[in-house]
């Protein structure tokens, strides 16, 4: 069985990107465009993770929106927003993100205070292909969230 | 560098108490390390690696960039209204060069 | 990039290439057409989309996906407006033996430049042939600055084609291709028709007969020139049209021409005046 993404395609009319990917049996070619040497795997982004935030994370009260597919491996933007009350006594303290396959896991730690007011943050990042993007929410309490999501990167229609 | 320009959107105006958001954009080419060029010898890194804001001499909020981080970083974040004052902007490059920019907000 | 990825590249635009080589230049016959068909009525049925489309003609905009028009539309998130900005500290700063600015002649650019970029390229009775807006920046700087000229996409020059284009931003296009301007016409579209490259393949089979249609998992737009100078996400960077002519030539693995050179100034005249009509969008986003 397998599961769907919750989140809807990406609203274009006419044959969806999904749809497409799946006529030509392409199943979005994730091709290395980085060395194949140097490269982040699912274990090292872990290892950062733990290095970062001491409490073992727990799955929830953080929410990563982006692209299904990415419209460019170069520039995807990501919004992270974590559910926080954000007051003095109960506030996100750090947001950590990391990837799984880029040559590296690191992405970006962003750091918080009470005076956030809100805890979201959006950036711009560089996927080299299809990974997941993990996101840890470090609380001021010390307890940690954490949730992942999948982008498919995918070569330009005519290798550009 | 001398023509990294930053660019920052914050109101200029706030309620007491209002969240507002604020937007940022500079220009820097992020060169990640990873790039070869024509001769094939790897191109250094050199990226933005820091950007802190203060905000009436408090630190409201920093950002650690990576090298995944794209070219001419865009970053948003919020930041509670409570009192009017200034906004100071320190984008860091690995090269150590702090670029800044500053903005007031009047907080009624 | 790695010898592994060019080889899956290579591979992969092959066998879309001998799809697309099929096509000789009749018209697409197959059941895909009608999708294209569809997906085009779609975007004008879209009344969101009432300011990027005119007629037949659609807008780079609208093949986009939704992040990468919420990009363009900000102004202060468009990266493009980086190299505005850049454009109007040159537009102002003295430079050369005369010891001028653009500004010196040209005073205001928001009253001077308005409707001036959508005009380009336009023969230029100075140089005996087309002048793309970058050749004219030039011209002025050489001619009347005594400054030296600047290079293609270099970061002065791009600032001050953004800065230039701007001022003409949700004007239509409108360039002219009577009068002297005719024969430069008639060369850019003999080079959109013409195949060339390893894969054999003009402009026009993708961008006119398989405009709307999918290659891989983009939707081949109708390559229209009305965002440009363009910040192209690939890229991250700000860049000329000229620029992307020579990805698309290197696309089907055709030797490029240089940015600058005639036959990309003709041929940019032609793709302006297939979107003669689209709103200027100068800076945009394109993926």
């Amino acid at each position: 069985m397998t599961t769907r993404s919750p989140l809807p395609i990406p609203t274009r009319t006419g044959l969806s990107r999904r749809q497409a990917v799946a006529a030509l049996g392409l199943g979005g070619i994730a091709v290395t465009l980085v060395p194949l040497s140097a490269e982040a795997t699912p274990e090292s982004a872990k290892k950062l993770l733990s290095d970062l935030v001491k409490a073992e994370p727990k799955a929830g009260k953080v929410q990563i929106k982006t692209q299904e597919i990415a419209e460019n491996g170069n520039t995807v933007p990501v919004t992270i927003s974590v559910d926080s009350p954000m007051t003095d006594k109960d506030y996100v303290k750090a947001i950590h993100i990391v990837s799984d396959k880029n040559p590296s896991p690191g992405v970006a730690s962003f750091l918080l205070t009470p005076a956030s007011g809100k805890a979201e943050v959006q950036f711009r990042m560089r996927m080299a292909e299809t990974q997941n993007i993990i996101a840890v929410a470090e609380m001021s309490d010390g307890s940690a969230w954490t949730a992942a999501r999948e982008v498919k990167v995918t070569i330009g229609g005519c290798g550009g | 560098m001398a023509d990294v320009k930053p660019r920052i959107r914050v109101p200029s105006e706030a309620k007491k108490g209002e969240v507002i958001e604020v937007k940022t954009l500079i220009s820097h080419p992020m060169e990640s390390g990873q790039r070869k060029d024509s001769k094939g010898q790897l191109i250094p890194r050199k990226i933005i690696n820091k950007m802190s804001v203060t905000y009436n001499g408090k630190t409201v909020f920093e950002a650690k960039l990576e090298p995944a981080i794209s070219a001419n970083p865009y970053i948003s974040f919020y930041m509670k209204a409570t009192e009017s004052g200034e906004m100071a902007f320190a984008w860091t490059d690995d090269d150590g060069s702090v670029y800044k920019a500053t903005q007031q907000i009047k907080v009624a | 990039m790695t010898r592994t990825s060019k080889f899956l590249i290579t591979a992969a635009s092959l066998a879309m290439a001998a799809g697309l080589a099929a096509c000789n230049n009749d018209p697409p016959k197959s059941a895909s057409a009608a999708d294209s068909n569809d997906v085009i009525a779609q975007y004008k049925a879209n009344p969101k989309y009432a300011d990027f489309i005119n007629g037949d003609k659609i807008s780079g905009y609208v093949f986009a996906s939704p992040e990468t028009q919420a990009m363009q539309d900000d102004e202060f998130e468009n990266p493009g407006m980086l190299a505005v900005q850049d454009g109007e500290a040159e537009w102002n700063k003295v430079e050369g033996a005369a010891g001028k600015s653009c500004a010196s002649c040209h005073g205001d650019a928001a009253k001077s430049m308005k409707g001036v970029a959508v005009t380009y390229p336009k023969y230029e009775p100075k140089m005996g042939k087309l002048a793309a807006l970058e050749h004219r920046i030039n011209l002025c700087r050489t001619e009347y600055m005594k400054a030296p000229a600047l290079k293609w996409d270099s970061k002065p020059l791009l600032g001050l084609d953004a800065y230039v284009e701007y001022q003409s931003r949700g004007m239509p296009i409108n360039v002219k291709i009577d009068g002297p301007a005719a024969p430069f016409f008639e060369k850019g579209k003999e080079f959109y028709y013409t195949r060339r490259g390893q894969m054999d393949i003009a402009c026009a089979q993708c961008h006119e007969q398989n405009a709307g249609k999918n290659l891989g998992v983009e939707n081949v737009s109708q390559g229209q020139s009305n965002g440009y100078p363009t910040y192209r996400l690939k890229w991250q960077s700000f860049g000329s049209l000229h620029r992307r002519f020579q990805g698309c030539n290197q696309e089907v693995r055709a030797q490029p021409y240089p940015r600058g050179s005639d036959e990309y100034t003709n041929l940019e005249l032609y793709v302006a005046w297939r979107g003669n009509g689209l709103k200027s969008e100068a800076p945009s986003v394109r993926r």
